[in-house]
This record gives C-alpha cells, sequence and structure tokens, in this order.
C-alpha cells in the first residue's frame, strides 16, 4: 500500500477491482464502511462476480476475467477526452511531458525491439528522448506528439466504451456510470482509493493490470494523498515482510536486487543501480544504493566484508535466470533439483498445475517441510484416492517434516499492507516438538558450517565466515535479529565537517538510513527498516495512537517503514508552492523554512519548493511515471492481452492475442486448452471463512465452510441441466475437480464480441488434511504460465468444461 | 334382611384391572400434565421425580394409557350405543339430579349420563393422543410444523382439562350413587342397587340365568 | 445457558410472583446493520469460540450458509439470500439468532419455573439448568430460534452474552464483528445510531431503509437495520410483523385460570350436590323388589 489501512475512510471514492476486500481482508475492509458513513463515500466494485465487496457496493460492474486492462484503458481514455484529470499534478510531478525517442512503437499488439525467438522486447527504444546535457526533454505544453501524453491518448483512443464492453462484458452505461464517478475525483478535493489484490496479480499480465489503475491514479492527482494511492492488499500476515525482507530468488533485503551473472564484480552491478538523476536538481534516492548494499554486506560477513573484497560481492549468488517456485518445479521436474526445502507454503496446494506437482516432488531425494501444520505438500506420497492419487511403494522422496511454531507462540513483529511493523508478544508455548524456524535454520546453519568446516568445499567463505554473533548460536532472538536488521555503526563515526566531532558511536543503533554509510563503517540488515529498533528502543512496539490532524496516521503507533512514512510519495500531496491541494486533509507542508506536518515528509526536509525538486525522490527524473520506460518487461503502456486461455481472440489485436513475453516453460505450451473443449472461463479466489489451506485445519472453520463448491451462473446451470448441491465435475486440459455445485445469481452469462460466455468461480481452501471434507484444490485445473515481470501463476483466468455428475452430493 | 340382597355380577375381574390400570395412569397423566400447564401446580414435577423426568414420563404413560384405554373401549363400546330412551333420560336428567329416577326411562347397563362420560372419554382420549404425538418432539419433533406444534398444544390442553372435568363427574357419580363402586372393586353390585339405578339391564341380567 | 448474573430479573418463566424490582437498570440492545455485514462469519466463529460450542462440520448443499439452520451449537447463523430488490440485484445476508424480544414468546410458553428469564436490560436467558426440555419455548416463538439440544434435551439460543454483558461486555459477535455491523449499547443509543444509518442509506436510494424492531413483541433487544423495512421477509424470511401466535397466547393467556378454575368448579359442585342432596342410597324395598323379580323369574 502506498498509503494505510486507516487512511481508507479518508476517501471519497473507494473502487475495489482485482481484490475482494469484504472477502478477504474483512478487517481492512472496515475503513470502507467507515469512509461510505462518515464521508458518504462511494463504493464500485468490478469484478467476474458479484462478491461480498459487491453486496456492500454502491455500482457493481461484472466484466469478464482477465480484462482488467481493457476496462481501465477505457477509463483513461475517457478521462483524457474529457479532460477530467488533474492538470497541475500531472504536468508537474508525472512524465506526461517527456519526450520519448523517436523509434518508440506500438503496432498491431507489440511493442518496438519485440524478438520473437526470445519471447522478449529490446527495450532500448522505450526510453526519453535526452538532450545533451544528460537531461530528460520536456514539452511542458503537452502539445508535442512525442511527449507521453499525447503518446498515451493515442495508445488508449482505442479502447472506446464499445470496444470495452466488446472485450469485459461491462454494459457501456454501467461503465460510463463508473467513469463519471471515478472522474469525479480529479478535483483537488475528491480523492479515490484502489484496493486490490491477487485478482489483479495472478495473470499473465498481473503487475500491468496494477499499473493501468496506477495510472489513474496519477491523471486524477490522486497518489501521495490521504484517502488516495494504490493499496495492496497482501494476503498472508507478514507476506508484506517476505518481499521487503527480500525472501525472493532475485532479491536481497529492501528491494535491492541480487547481481545476475552479467555482472561479473561490484562496479559493473553498482553501475545499472546508482542512478543519476535524469532532470535537473532531482534526488534520486537510489543514488545511495552502495550504502544500503555495503551495510547489507557488512550485516552479513562484518569484517569479512572490506573495500578490498568489493564488500564480499563475489559471495553473493549471480543469478542467470530468476530462479522463482515456477522454475523451481519445473527443474525439479526434469530431475535438476533434487532437494527441496518448502518453509510455511504448500506448494502442491498453492501452484498451478497439480499433477506436474506431484510428479515433481516424487523425483526428489528428500523434502524437508516446515510448518506448524500437516500440510499436504509434506504427505504428497500418501494415497488420499482420488482426492491425491499415489503409490507410496513406488515414491523414494524422503521427507522431514520440521514442525515450526505460529507467530502467536513467538515474539516478533508482523508487517502489514500498510508497511507497519507491529511487534507482537508471544502468547503461549509452543507444542510438542514445535520450534521457531529461527532455531532451525540456526540448528542446520551450525551443522552446515561444521559440515564445510570439516571437509571444506567449493567456496566456504559465505557461509564460514557469515556473522552469527548471536548470544545463543542455535536460538537467535527476534530482538537480536531485529537490531540487526535495523542496523548500528560499527566504529565511531565522524562529522565530515568536523572529523573530532562523533556524529556516530561505535555500537549506537541507526535512527534512520540516512546514517547508512558506504565505506563500511555501519551495518543494516535491510535500509527500509532502519529507525525500526533505535537507541530509544523498539520503535515497533509502541502502542500510542495519539492521532495529529486526524487523519488516522498515527505516527506513534507501531512503526512504519520508510522512515516511518505512513502515506508514501506525501510531498505530492502539495502544489508547487508548497501548499496542500486540499487544505481540509492536510499531511504536509512547508512552513517556510522547511517540510513539517503530521506525517514524515517524503522529500528532503529543507528543500525549497522553488528548487523544483519533484515529489517521486526514488526515480531518476524525480516524477511518477506515466510511461514506464523499460522497466516493465511487457511495454511502457499497459495492453490488453488476452489470458493464455481464452474464450474468443483478442479483439484489439488477433494476431497478438496473450501477453507475448509472459513466462511460458517450452513443455508447458501444450498444457493450454482450447475453446472449443473447454467453452467456460474459469477463476479461482479465496473465501472468508478460510485461510488458504490452514484454516481447514480448524474445527470451526471447517464447519462455516464444510466442502469444496464451484459457483455457476444460473444461466449455465440450467443449460447443463445443474441445481444447487448437485455434484458436478469441471475439467481444464490438465486436470478435473468434483464439487458440489452452488447455482448463484450472482454470476450472470456476458455477451463477449457478440459470444455468449459464462464464468465459473472456483474456491481453493479443501485438500486432502484437516478437518473438512476433502477436496481436490483448484490447481488441478490451473495453467503454468506466469506474469511477464513477477512470475506469478495466471489463476484468475483460464477455460474448463463442466458436467453434471449427480445429484446429490453426499 | 341380608337375605334379601340378591347379587349381581356386573365386571369381571379383567374388566376391573383394566379400568384400575386406567385409572391410575390418566391420575397419573393428570398430575404430570397438569404440573407441565400451570405453574402454580409445577411442584406437582416432584410426584415424578423433578421438572425433565416429568416431561419425559408423561408422554410414555400417556401411550400406556391409550393402550389400556383401548381395552376398556373394547369391552364397553357396544353397551354404550345410543338409544331413543337414552335421549328421553338426558331431558330428564334433572329428577336423576334430584336422585328421583323414577320419571327417567329405565337404564340398561349404562345410562345415558355413563354414555355421554364413556363417548367424551373416547373422544378426548383420541385428541390427546394425536395432539400429544404432534407435539411429542425428542420422538416425533420433525414430522409436525411449528404451526401444528401450538395447535397441538392448545388442542392437549384443552382435551386434558375437559377431559379431567368428566372424571370429576365420573368419580363423583360413584361416590354419590352408592353401591357403584363395589362394582369396580368386586365385581358384583346388589339387586337393588342394579332395580333402582339399571332396572332394564336388571331384567336383562335376570332373564339370562332363566 | 448461564447461571444467573448479578443481572436482576424482571421477568421469570412459569412464575406468578414477581422478582425483585427495585434496582433499576438500563436496557441494551444489540444492532445489526444489515447494510455493513459482509456475511464474513465472524460473528458465528466468535459465538461457538466465547461459548465453547463446536459445530459438525456437516456438508454443502449448495449454499453459502453453514450449518444450514441454527441448532444447539450454532446460535448465530448467516443467512444469503440472492435477489433482485426494484430491478437492482442484492446479496442480502442477514445474521440470524434471537431477536430478545420485549414481550418473549419463549418465556410465556415456558411451563419450568426460572428456566427462562428475562432480565431488567432486556436480555433473554435461558437458564439451563432448570430447563426440563419440553420444547414449548419453540413453539412461543416467533422467529423460530431456540433448538433442543440431542444431548441433553435441553433448550438453546443466543445469550446476548448476558455473562459478558453482566461485566460491562460487549457480546462477543459485536466484539469481532470487523465491519461494525454489529453495534452494541443502550438502546436508546443504538436507536440514534440506526437513524443515522439509515439516513445515509436513504441518501444512497434506498427508499424503504429503516430500522427493524417489531411492535408485536414489545420490540426487541436485537434489532436491524434494513434497506427494504417495508419487505422483512425477503431477508431469508425475517417476519414482518412478528407476535406471539394466538395460540400460544390462548394456551398461556386465559386459558390456564380458567381450565383450573373450570376443574374447580367440576368438582365443588359435585361437594355441593352431595351436601344439598346427599347421597343416591339403595333402599330395602330396592332390594326386595330385586328379589321378587328374580324369583319371578326363576318360576
Amino acid at each position: 500500500m502506498t498509503n494505510l489501512w486507516a487512511d481508507i475512510k479518508n476517501t471519497d471514492l473507494v473502487v475495489i477491482m482485482g481484490g475482494n476486500a469484504a472477502e478477504a481482508h474483512p478487517c481492512g475492509f472496515k475503513w470502507v464502511t467507515e469512509a461510505k458513513h462518515y464521508r458518504k463515500a462511494k463504493l464500485i466494485v468490478v469484478d467476474p462476480r458479484f462478491t461480498r465487496s459487491a453486496a456492500m457496493s454502491d455500482l457493481f460492474i461484472q466484466i469478464r476475467p482477465g480484462t482488467d486492462i481493457a476496462f481501465l484503458g477505457g477509463v483513461i481514455k475517457y478521462l483524457l477526452d474529457n479532460d477530467k484529470i488533474q492538470k497541475e499534478y500531472v504536468g508537474n510531478y508525472t512524465n506526461a511531458a517527456y519526450i520519448i525517442r523517436g523509434d518508440f512503437k506500438f503496432e498491431d499488439g507489440l511493442f518496438s525491439g519485440y524478438d520473437e525467438a526470445k519471447r522478449d522486447y529490446n527495450r532500448a527504444s522505450w526510453e526519453y528522448e535526452l538532450s545533451e546535457d544528460g537531461f530528460v526533454k520536456s514539452d511542458p505544453s503537452l502539445q508535442d506528439p512525442r511527449c507521453v501524453y499525447q503518446l498515451m491518448k493515442t495508445h488508449y483512443s482505442r479502447y472506446t466504451p464499445e470496444m470495452v464492453e466488446r472485450i469485459t462484458g461491462a454494459p457501456k452505461d454501467k461503465f460510463l456510470e463508473a467513469c463519471k464517478l471515478i472522474a469525479e475525483t480529479s478535483a483537488v478535493d475528491k480523492v479515490m482509493t484502489s484496493m486490490y489484490a491477487l485478482g489483479w496479480t495472478q495473470h499473465s499480465k498481473g503487475s500491468q493490470n496494477i499499473r493501468t489503475m496506477a495510472m489513474i491514479q496519477l491523471l486524477l492527482g490522486n497518489i501521495g494523498v490521504a484517502g488516495g494511492g494504490m493499496n495492496a492488499l497482501r494476503g498472508h500476515s507478514n507476506i508484506q515482510g517476505l518481499t521487503d525482507i527480500g525472501l525472493m530468488s532475485n532479491l536481497i533485503p529492501g528491494y535491492l536486487t541480487l547481481a545476475n551473472d552479467r555482472e561479473p564484480d561490484y562496479a559493473t552491478y553498482m553501475k545499472t543501480r546508482g542512478f543519476k538523476p535524469l532532470r535537473p536538481g532531482q534526488t534520486s534516492y537510489w543514488q545511495n544504493y552502495d550504502k544500503f548494499f555495503v551495510s547489507f554486506a557488512k550485516a552479513m560477513w562484518g569484517d569479512a566484508a572490506t573495500k578490498d573484497n568489493d564488500w564480499a560481492y563475489d559471495w553473493l549468488p549471480k543469478i542467470d535466470v530468476v530462479y522463482d517456485v515456477l522454475r523451481a518445479f519445473e527443474l525439479m521436474h526434469q530431475g535438476k533439483m533434487t532437494g527441496y526445502f518448502c518453509q510455511g507454503f504448500n506448494p502442491l496446494m498453492s501452484f498451478p498445475n497439480r499433477r506436474k506437482l506431484q510428479a515433481a516432488l516424487e523425483k526428489l531425494k528428500f523434502l524437508v517441510v516446515m510448518d506448524p501444520l500437516a500440510t499436504e505438500t509434506s504427505e504428497f506420497w500418501q494415497d488420499h484416492g482420488e482426492h491425491n492419487p499415489a503409490d507410496p511403494a513406488k515414491i523414494q522422496t524422503e521427507v522431514f517434516r520440521l514442525p515450526t511454531t505460529v507467530f502467536a507462540e513467538e515474539n516478533g513483529s508482523l508487517i502489514n499492507s500498510g508497511r507497519w511493523l507491529q511487534w507482537h508478544f508471544k502468547g503461549a508455548e509452543p507444542p510438542g516438538e514445535a520450534l521457531p524456524d529461527i532455531d532451525i535454520m540456526a540448528r542446520l546453519y551450525a551443522k552446515l558450517r561444521e559440515l564445510y568446516q570439516k571437509d571444506g568445499g567449493a567456496l566456504p567463505d559465505p557461509l564460514l565466515k557469515l556473522t552469527w554473533d548471536y548470544e545463543n548460536p542455535l536460538a537467535p532472538q527476534p530482538e537480536e535479529l531485529a537490531r540487526e536488521l535495523n542496523g548500528k555503526a560499527l566504529v565511531d563515526v565522524p562529522d565530515p565537517r568536523d572529523p573530532a566531532r562523533m556524529i556516530l558511536r561505535k555500537g549506537q543503533q541507526l535512527s534512520g538510513f540516512g546514517e547508512y554509510r558506504n565505506d563500511g563503517m555501519t551495518m543494516g540488515g535491510c535500509w527500509l527498516y532502519a529507525g525500526s529498533w533505535t537507541e530509544a528502543g523498539n520503535q515497533m512496539a509502541r502502542r500510542d495512537n495519539t492521532d495529529p490532524g486526524g487523519l488516522g496516521l498515527t505516527p506513534r503507533w507501531a512503526w512504519s517503514w520508510p522512515a516511518n512514512r505512513r502515506i508514501m510519495y506525501n510531498r505530492a500531496s502539495c502544489d508547487l508552492n508548497g501548499k496542500p491541494y486540499n487544505p481540509a486533509k492536510k499531511q504536509i507542508w512547508w512552513d517556510g523554512e522547511k517540510w513539517t506536518g503530521y506525517d514524515v515528509p517524503d522529500f528532503v526536509i529543507t528543500s525549497k519548493p522553488e528548487a523544483g525538486v519533484g515529489p517521486f525522490i526514488m526515480n531518476p527524473e524525480g516524477s511518477a511515471r506515466l510511461f514506464t520506460r523499460g522497466m516493465l518487461r511487457d511495454g511502457p503502456f499497459p495492453e490488453h492481452y488476452e489470458p493464455f486461455e481464452a474464450p474468443v481472440p483478442n479483439p484489439l489485436h488477433p494476431k497478438v492475442n496473450a501477453n507475448p513475453v509472459a513466462r511460458v516453460f517450452k513443455n508447458d505450451l501444450e498444457q493450454f486448452g482450447k475453446a472449443s473443449d473447454f467453452p467456460y472461463v474459469a477463476t479461482t479466489y479465496r473465501l472468508t471463512e478460510h485461510f488458504h489451506f490452514w484454516s481447514k485445519h480448524t474445527r470451526i472453520n471447517a464447519a462455516l465452510q464444510p466442502q469444496e463448491f464451484i459457483e455457476l451462473g444460473e444461466e449455465l446451470a440450467k443449460e447443463k441441466g445443474i441445481a444447487s448441491g448437485d455434484l458436478i465435475e469441471v475439467r481444464s486440459n490438465r486436470g478435473r475437480v468434483k464439487a458440489v455445485a452452488v447455482v448463484t445469481k450472482r454470476i450472470k452469462a456476458l455477451k463477449i464480441d457478440g459470444k455468449t460466455v459464462h464464468t465459473v468461480g472456483i474456491p481453493l481452501h479443501w485438500g486432502f488434511t484437516g478437518e473438512t471434507k476433502k477436496g481436490f484444490g483448484c490447481n488441478q485445473l490451473t495453467p503454468y504460465v506466469g506474469d511477464a515481470n513477477i512470475e506469478t501463476p495466471e489463476y484468475k483466468a483460464f477455460l474448463v468444461d463442466v458436467k453434471k455428475l449427480g445429484t446429490t452430493a453426499a | 334382611m341380608a337375605d334379601k340382597t340378591t347379587i349381581f355380577d356386573r365386571y369381571t375381574s379383567g374388566a376391573r384391572l383394566n379400568h384400575w390400570i386406567n385409572a391410575i395412569l390418566m391420575i397419573c397423566l393428570a398430575l404430570s400434565g397438569m404440573a407441565l400447564f400451570h405453574p402454580s401446580l409445577f411442584f406437582l414435577t416432584g410426584l415424578f421425580g423433578g421438572g425433565p423426568t416429568a416431561r419425559i414420563v408423561h408422554p410414555w404413560i400417556g401411550v400406556l394409557a391409550m393402550c389400556s384405554f383401548l381395552g376398556l373401549f373394547i369391552r364397553f363400546w357396544r353397551y354404550n350405543l345410543w338409544g331413543k330412551d337414552d335421549s328421553a333420560w338426558m331431558r330428564n336428567i334433572k329428577h336423576v339430579v334430584n336422585n328421583d329416577e323414577s320419571k327417567v326411562p329405565e337404564a340398561g347397563k349404562y345410562n345415558a349420563g355413563q354414555k355421554l362420560v364413556f363417548w367424551l372419554m373416547s373422544i378426548l382420549t383420541v385428541l390427546l393422543l394425536t395432539s400429544g404425538l404432534a407435539m411429542w418432539d425428542s420422538q416425533f419433533g420433525e414430522y409436525t410444523s411449528i404451526e401444528q406444534k401450538r395447535l397441538a398444544v392448545v388442542v392437549h390442553a384443552a382435551s386434558a382439562v375437559l377431559l379431567i372435568i368428566v372424571v370429576i363427574t365420573h368419580i363423583y357419580a360413584a361416590i354419590w350413587i352408592r353401591g357403584t363402586i363395589r362394582g369396580m372393586t368386586r365385581g358384583s353390585v346388589t339387586g337393588g342397587w342394579a332395580w333402582r339405578h339399571h332396572r332394564k339391564w336388571l331384567r336383562e341380567e335376570v332373564g339370562k340365568t332363566k | 445457558m448461564s447461571s444467573l448474573q448479578s443481572l436482576d430479573l424482571r421477568r421469570r418463566s412459569a412464575t406468578t410472583t414477581p422478582p425483585p424490582g427495585q434496582r433499576e437498570a438500563v436496557e441494551v440492545a444489540k444492532l445489526i446493520d444489515v447494510s455493513r455485514c459482509i456475511g464474513c462469519k465472524a460473528c458465528q466463529a466468535a459465538c461457538l469460540e466465547w461459548n465453547d460450542l463446536r459445530e459438525e462440520v456437516g456438508i454443502n448443499v449448495g449454499v453459502y450458509d453453514n450449518p444450514h439452520d441454527l441448532t444447539e451449537n450454532t446460535w448465530t447463523l448467516m443467512r444469503f439470500t440472492e435477489i433482485d430488490v426494484d430491478g437492482r440485484f442484492e446479496w442480502l445476508i442477514r445474521k440470524d439468532g434471537c431477536m430478545h424480544c420485549d414481550d418473549p414468546g419463549c418465556l410465556k410458553a415456558c411451563p419450568a419455573p426460572g428456566a427462562i428469564v428475562q432480565y431488567k436490560n432486556g436480555i433473554v436467558d435461558f437458564i439451563s439448568e432448570n430447563c426440563i426440555g419440553c420444547g414449548y419455548c419453540v413453539k412461543g416463538c416467533p422467529f423460530n430460534i431456540p433448538r433442543i439440544s440431542k444431548k441433553d434435551s435441553k433448550a438453546y439460543k443466543c445469550t446476548l452474552c448476558s455473562d459478558r454483558v453482566a461485566v460491562g461486555q460487549a457480546p462477543a459477535c459485536a466484539k469481532v464483528c470487523p465491519t461494525q455491523a454489529i453495534s452494541f449499547g443502550t438502546k436508546k443509543d443504538m436507536i440514534a445510531w440506526a437513524d443515522k444509518r439509515i439516513a445515509d442509506l436513504k441518501e444512497r436510494g434506498y427508499k424503504s431503509a429503516g430500522l427493524y424492531d417489531p411492535p408485536g413483541v414489545g420490540g426487541t433487544h436485537v434489532m436491524y437495520v434494513l434497506k427494504h423495512v417495508d419487505r422483512p421477509e425477503i431477508y431469508a424470511g425475517l417476519p414482518k410483523d412478528p407476535k406471539i401466535s394466538p395460540l400460544v397466547d390462548l394456551w398461556k393467556g386465559i386459558t390456564k385460570p380458567l381450565a383450573l378454575a373450570g376443574v374447580g368448579l367440576a368438582a365443588l359442585v359435585g361437594f355441593f350436590h352431595y351436601v344439598t342432596h346427599g347421597p343416591n342410597e339403595v333402599q330395602e324395598e330396592d332390594e326386595e323388589a330385586a328379589a321378587k323379580t328374580r324369583r319371578n323369574s326363576a318360576e
């Protein structure tokens, strides 16, 4: 979230699209009901189903799964055509005026630079036109045909309301009603918030779904503003922490990227990272990248990371390709990955194409599962009949199950969607042999180190020289780790202006990432968390809910990254002179000498407004990007591509049907089904009664939603002679699910490009362990294809067929 | 005088047992039923081991009582068929109340009042049985709707109260008409009793022994 | 469910004498704002948690409602209705459970002294140890709420968390409700809050939005804010004008004293008849007449 949960109460319009907040985030949805009651806010829900969120909405529009960009592209066109944009904001704070290179093109569904063999773009042309001084050329009048504004206008000119209806199935009048409500928030005293989740990410163009709405929010001037923002609702407790801390195969903490194998040394690595400003006088905060990186290296290896060894750069892995989980299972399937540690997730149920996953796990030599529950993954080798057919005698994989604690059985911090690090305290002793994950990993590390010490190895240094100065090396405490993530001074640090004066004493906890250094004098595991555990103590454990300004920012409740800032890019809530656009909702302002206010300014606090520094200080241009340059692999402007399995050809460009650079493994191409065999569009989702595959292990939740079911619209059910409660079978080209039919008015048949298209809804929660009735799991059906940028599998749009099996579903 | 007294058999031992079993069951039913009917009589549940047990046993006693009543019904129904004389008897009932039976037609085994008691008991018993089953939730709860149960309790309560009044009449009559009780205890009545109250029956009985 | 709390009684089932009445209490109410309810069932789970109840893991019969009806364990249940109202599709979600009537039919019907009580604050509570399991409360209730346990044959229903309320806490369902669709407070405050919600709904075009506090049962201590208060029955059969059934009134009203009087009267009439007319005794001439009849016949 760019904003925070409580801030949703400050909005005038909530758009829930690509998510179902009432269902999956009921506690956060409270703020929507607050905004509705106290601010008379409206709620628009756009979804393939009439969801629990829709039940609360003022306007619901049903669309076909996988057509969000078409809908939002249509909104962009509406805003531009009707001049319903926050012009001052767009002109000053976005790259709308910047000139794009002459060789950038978009034709027949492809951007310039496409290489069909590689399924990739050469993105060189997707770039600003630079003047001789190295800065971006710009046309503040927005008239230049090569400026972002004009290119955008041309790009979305195809997304007429008629085209939107043709692609998405959303009736034109309803679509225009939504546009009108959205457009109203271009006024400086009106604001809209976007709440989304995996309904946008789990597509072969997931990142672009989100970007399209981000562009709308920029056009409306709703980013950086209380009650606005792009608010990703994270689906797991602490999943935000997972990404922050870099638990991705291509990241290191604080969204620093792991080097790739074309970056053999530190200097090369840094060349593409410490961005120089692209516009005069801009902050380009990533110029500090080396400080973050060096402090991270010092946290990892302490004295062993020196300037001379490039801060141990060589000890970090260099990736050739991204080793995300889809690839991991692909490698297992090919027999190239023979051991697997599975910690805190349940891939057998969570990732697409169940049959392939099972076959992959069967090829492993060993599988270690660390989890508080007996997950399906840890029992993949057991025969559970049709729900998990297996022949244990033939499976040689050795499975180790290491029971872990749950959050309530340990101290620690959880990071919510609003980026708050909230400390929690142990509430109960763990049962049986359960241990905290940290202890298990510490013991594994101790054993590995012992083995390396004894037997040596190819590259023992990264392991042997790892800093491991915890009081009990076999059980590092969460408090110790939290202090390490915050960072501290390794030596007395002198004031650069007066070397005799020490600004930091040795061992002192750093108060913010501004104190991070690139000379090895400081260490810090995650620069974003700098400030969370200072000399003043654990800031995450603060529980003072005073709310100066009344916007719900509560700056002394817990701690928010970055720098305890509650609303990111908050400089953009003020005009060029530093005055809040909406005085009724003041966040920060220029008081004549400095930036001040109720929130921590997302800005250099002494930077005078007249200096003209842009509010988006992380970007080298200082402005937000409507045109995203080469940052995303599938285009600088989002474009509607059909899901890999779609009921109709792409009406915009039938030749380029699906995302041309989405991630598909070679062997998986034949897994896609055709609309002639699988005529119905399916989408998968969570239910409020359950949390993924966990809560089915508890009796109460199990009773609330006891059995796997599939939702069908009344029209489709009638066609197939299916009644509510019947047992049905849903098949895709990859597998099948047998479940109870829930026939509903909440899913209507849509007219898509002249063809009737039915949507089938598949909730995901049932497996073969736990208290509920056994189920198949929707990943029997889902395709093995990932988003072009973040590899998230396409769970939200694929094709199935439906068959009635019987009248009773006993 | 004793030598003048003639004796006539009125009830077999089987009939007497049947009657008294029924009487005991009916009293139990009345007590347990009244206990649940009116708060001021709830203390009567103590006779049955408390509220829940009173609630449990009442319908089972009811089932037994129905069975025994069926026995009585089979034994006596044909003697209770209504005749012309019964209507005349009924019209002149005030003389009976005034202890003067000379002004009413001679009665057979049962007079019209007794027949009325018999049929009232039979009808009310059927009503009690059907309404009782309809409200017997622990056994047949699923077979009736709440609205039907509501009707059933009203029917049950009203029938029970009427039945109790009928029974009181029955008992009082037995006390009032002296010589009656020995018919149900010893099985026989004196000829004088029969002459006085059931002369037609007496004649029939005498005729039989000819 | 519970033993007596530190709450004073207003009424006690099958009890003809009034309970102590000197102390005053404020009437409480739970307000369920259906327009803010997302049907997450947190209230259902919280109810099971707080009251140490566990529901059977059932099956899906083609709807979201689980279990499919109130049970002796499920004292509150989310009921889902898909319906077109005035040309607009709505997914109505109503939390069903005891309404805590001001004039409770269950209490009226109950024959067991003190098995059902109404506290002065308006909460209607089942005192299970006094319950005899007759099921009369089921017949008395205009909302079809109480359920008889198959395990112990006692009646169960929502207690409005009388144990929590007695110590100044809100009911568990209100405590956990994420969207504050369930609020709890004095009845007066709840009505005032409902008025604000209704104003908001009317502004959004729900002209018949209103408060469901049915007068037929004297008002309730669980109230709903409905978008369509003129058609409560579309919310999974919420009764439009609930009243204690006239049959129950008849049975538990005038019938009771009349019946007792009737029985007493019958006995009295007999007694007075006896006193005034005396027994009808067999006379000697009767015996003689009988003997004579027999002799005649024998001849």
